[in-house]
């Protein structure tokens, strides 16, 4: 893969070009603390300076909810007038991580076009990121990143060393080629090298990922299940912060005045109570704990079995997210046997003292 | 914005075709047949199923839903269907009247190896709207009668009204190349000759069966698996011999929502026919 360089004095000019052909989205802060990916109509709002957003990119791919086609009795009308051109801009290798496994899984079997047609229209360019207690992607080796991306940028202090991921990514570089340092020096290879070494003593957390499958299969009937469903509000935060969730229901929304409707796909969480709800009243996974065993079955079991690698980037979405603190390391913690001292325990010591 | 129509999507696999509802008539109560055939004529002609497969149904306001076809691919143009009111679409689907047009997309799911099937004797158990699905396979194998060993059918209901397909099941009843028994739980009619009693109570009234050469197909309510599974493997019908066809809640047909996935498989491409060893194997199935 080709790297050059640039210089970070350079970064808006380019970026401005970019977006004369397509809508600019990078990160930009929300909250104190929480950043959110926008577009950018303003280049001073975009703030590198961040370890997760608050949604995945996922939503730039599937968008929580759009409409798929409109119906009449006669006719069936695709509508993709949501999908437009965009560069998603400052989006970590666990991120990137997240898109490959959607579009693996949007594009296997019976391929879906709007998924496809939207990741046809986006062009990623990644960013290198520092981690933060909360961040598990060197367990799920995605703390790096070698495909799915146009360009990646890394960040080492005055420069960005720029990989070039894809021919599209190439024809970027060629917008404005008098920018970009062809002539990437010894110094900046040792500058790179040092900062790697660094940045992988930075990692605080980490979970054995590979006992997952057997232990999920041993503790499938342990008690665990039980407490960590009492816990459960049952929110569906964990499912829409997580870059590779992609459930989803679709609704049939009458349109006023016309014999229509609007079939719209918006996203569901299999943690909510009526995910496997079917006509005539049967639930198949009335219980909290069923649906958590489903949810974790996903992450830590099934994706494994199918495809090698666990559903999980290790963004610590689900750990900064979860009101009650189950999320993908406390549940690991605790199918290891440890004594997880989650936060909801100390919430109900608080309202029972 | 850049508004980007797209250039070339080949298939879409989530948009329906207009179909039309050629003929609908109450079975029982609340079960009520319909007769559908895609609008395009040429599409209604080319379209190929496999007994056990399904398809999605929309009612425009209503939604859509998963339905198993109840007719035989051995009889193209028509797909036939038998639905309970339950819910929004079944509501919906009930106050269509014939020659309305309905969405139709499909068919999908595994539906029963009938190629593995070929030469072996075949046991077909139906409990109440379990006969939605086994139709089909049952219609199937009659229709390539030589192509199968023995048939054996059992089909219990509660009451002779709510016997799904009644007359043309005692029909069979005179067929020599079919073994047909019929039961109800009780017989508030007063003119029931057959059995009475839930369907396991038939299975002594079989001859004796080649269980290694036989492949049994259940659907029912989920209390009937309990039993019948018990009959069966009692018989020593190998576990992965014994096929049964599964509802879980569905909202695309093809692998994407997610509300129809049991560990590493989904319903919709992997099922809705799964043996009892898939079952024994993973746990959350029934």
């Amino acid at each position: 893969m080709r790297i050059v360089k640039l210089h970070k004095s350079n970064l808006m000019s380019f970026l401005e070009e970019i977006s004369q052909e397509s809508e600019l989205w990078a990160p930009v802060k929300k909250y104190e603390d929480k950043h959110i990916f926008k577009n950018i109509e303003d280049f001073d709002q975009i703030d590198l300076d961040y370890t997760r957003t608050i949604l995945p990119p996922k939503k730039l791919l599937f968008p929580p909810s759009f409409r798929m086609y409109e119906a009449t009795p006669k006719k069936f009308h695709a509508d993709f007038s949501h999908i437009s051109k965009k560069t998603l801009f400052g989006v970590h290798p666990c991120d990137i991580h997240g898109l490959l496994i959607m579009e693996q899984f949007f594009k296997q079997s019976y391929e879906d076009p709007y998924f496809s047609e939207a990741r046809k229209n986006l062009t990623i360019i990644g960013h290198s990121c520092w981690p933060d207690e909360h961040c598990l992607c060197r367990s799920t080796q995605t703390h790096i990143v070698e495909e799915g991306y146009d360009l990646f940028f890394t960040d080492l202090d005055k420069n960005y060393l720029v990989w070039i991921g894809s021919s599209h990514g190439d024809d970027l570089i060629q917008l404005k080629p008098d920018i970009f340092d062809e002539d990437v020096t010894e110094k900046d290879i040792q500058q790179f090298m040092r900062w790697r070494e660094e940045r992988d003593k930075a990692f605080q957390s980490e979970i054995q990922f590979e006992a997952m499958p057997d232990l999920m299969e041993l503790k499938l009937g342990d008690s665990v299940w039980e407490e960590l469903g009492e816990a459960c509000l049952a929110c569906g935060s964990c499912t829409s912060v997580c870059p590779t969730c992609n459930c989803y229901n679709v609704r049939d929304n009458p349109v006023l005045g016309k014999e229509a409707s609007d079939i719209t796909r918006c996203w569901d969480a299999c943690t909510l109570e009526n995910y496997s709800a079917v006509a005539g009243g049967e639930n198949f996974r009335e219980k909290k704990s069923d649906r958590l065993k489903l949810w974790y079955t996903h992450k830590l079991q099934a994706f494994i079995s199918k495809y090698g690698k666990p559903a999980c980037v290790g963004c610590g979405r689900c750990v900064a997210t979860c009101p009650v603190d189950i999320n993908i390391k406390t549940v690991a913690q605790s199918l290891q046997g440890e004594k997880v001292d989650a936060f909801w325990r100390r919430l109900n010591q608080e309202v029972t003292q | 914005m850049n508004t980007t129509k797209p250039q070339s999507i080949k298939t879409n696999p989530f948009l329906p075709e207009p179909a039309r509802i050629v003929r609908t008539y109450d079975l029982t109560d609340d079960v009520r047949f319909f007769q559908v055939r895609i609008a395009d004529m040429e599409k209604a002609l080319s379209f190929r199923n496999r007994p056990g497969q399904f398809v999605m149904i929309s009612v425009l306001g209503a939604g859509e839903a998963p339905f198993s076809i109840s007719s035989t691919p051995s009889r193209p143009g028509l797909l036939e269907f038998c639905i309970r009111k339950t819910g929004i679409v079944t509501d919906a689907l009930f106050r269509i009247k014939e020659n309305d047009l309905i969405g139709l997309r499909g068919p999908y799911g595994n539906g029963f190896p009938v190629d593995n099937m070929v030469d072996k004797d075949i046991l077909i158990v139906m409990g109440g709207l379990g006969a939605a699905p086994l139709r089909s396979v049952l219609l199937y194998c009659l229709d390539n009668r030589d192509q199968f060993g023995r048939i054996i059918l059992l089909h219990g209901a509660k009451r002779p009204a709510e016997m799904i397909f009644r007359d043309e099941f005692l029909s069979m009843k005179e067929r020599d190349d079919l073994e047909c028994y019929l039961s109800v739980d009780e017989d508030d009619s007063g003119q029931w000759t057959d059995n009475i009693g839930v369907v396991t109570t038939l299975f002594p009234k079989l001859e004796s069966i080649d269980p290694a050469n036989t492949y049994a197909l259940v659907c029912g309510p989920p209390i009937m698996y309990k039993f019948v599974l018990k009959e069966l493997v009692n018989l020593h019908i190998p576990k992965d011999q014994i096929l049964m066809t599964l509802e879980r809640r569905m909202k695309c047909g093809v692998g994407k929502c997610g509300h129809c996935a049991i560990d590493y498989i989904y319903t919709c491409l992997d099922g809705p026919v799964f043996t009892y060893w898939d079952v024994l194997h993973m746990r959350e199935l029934i």
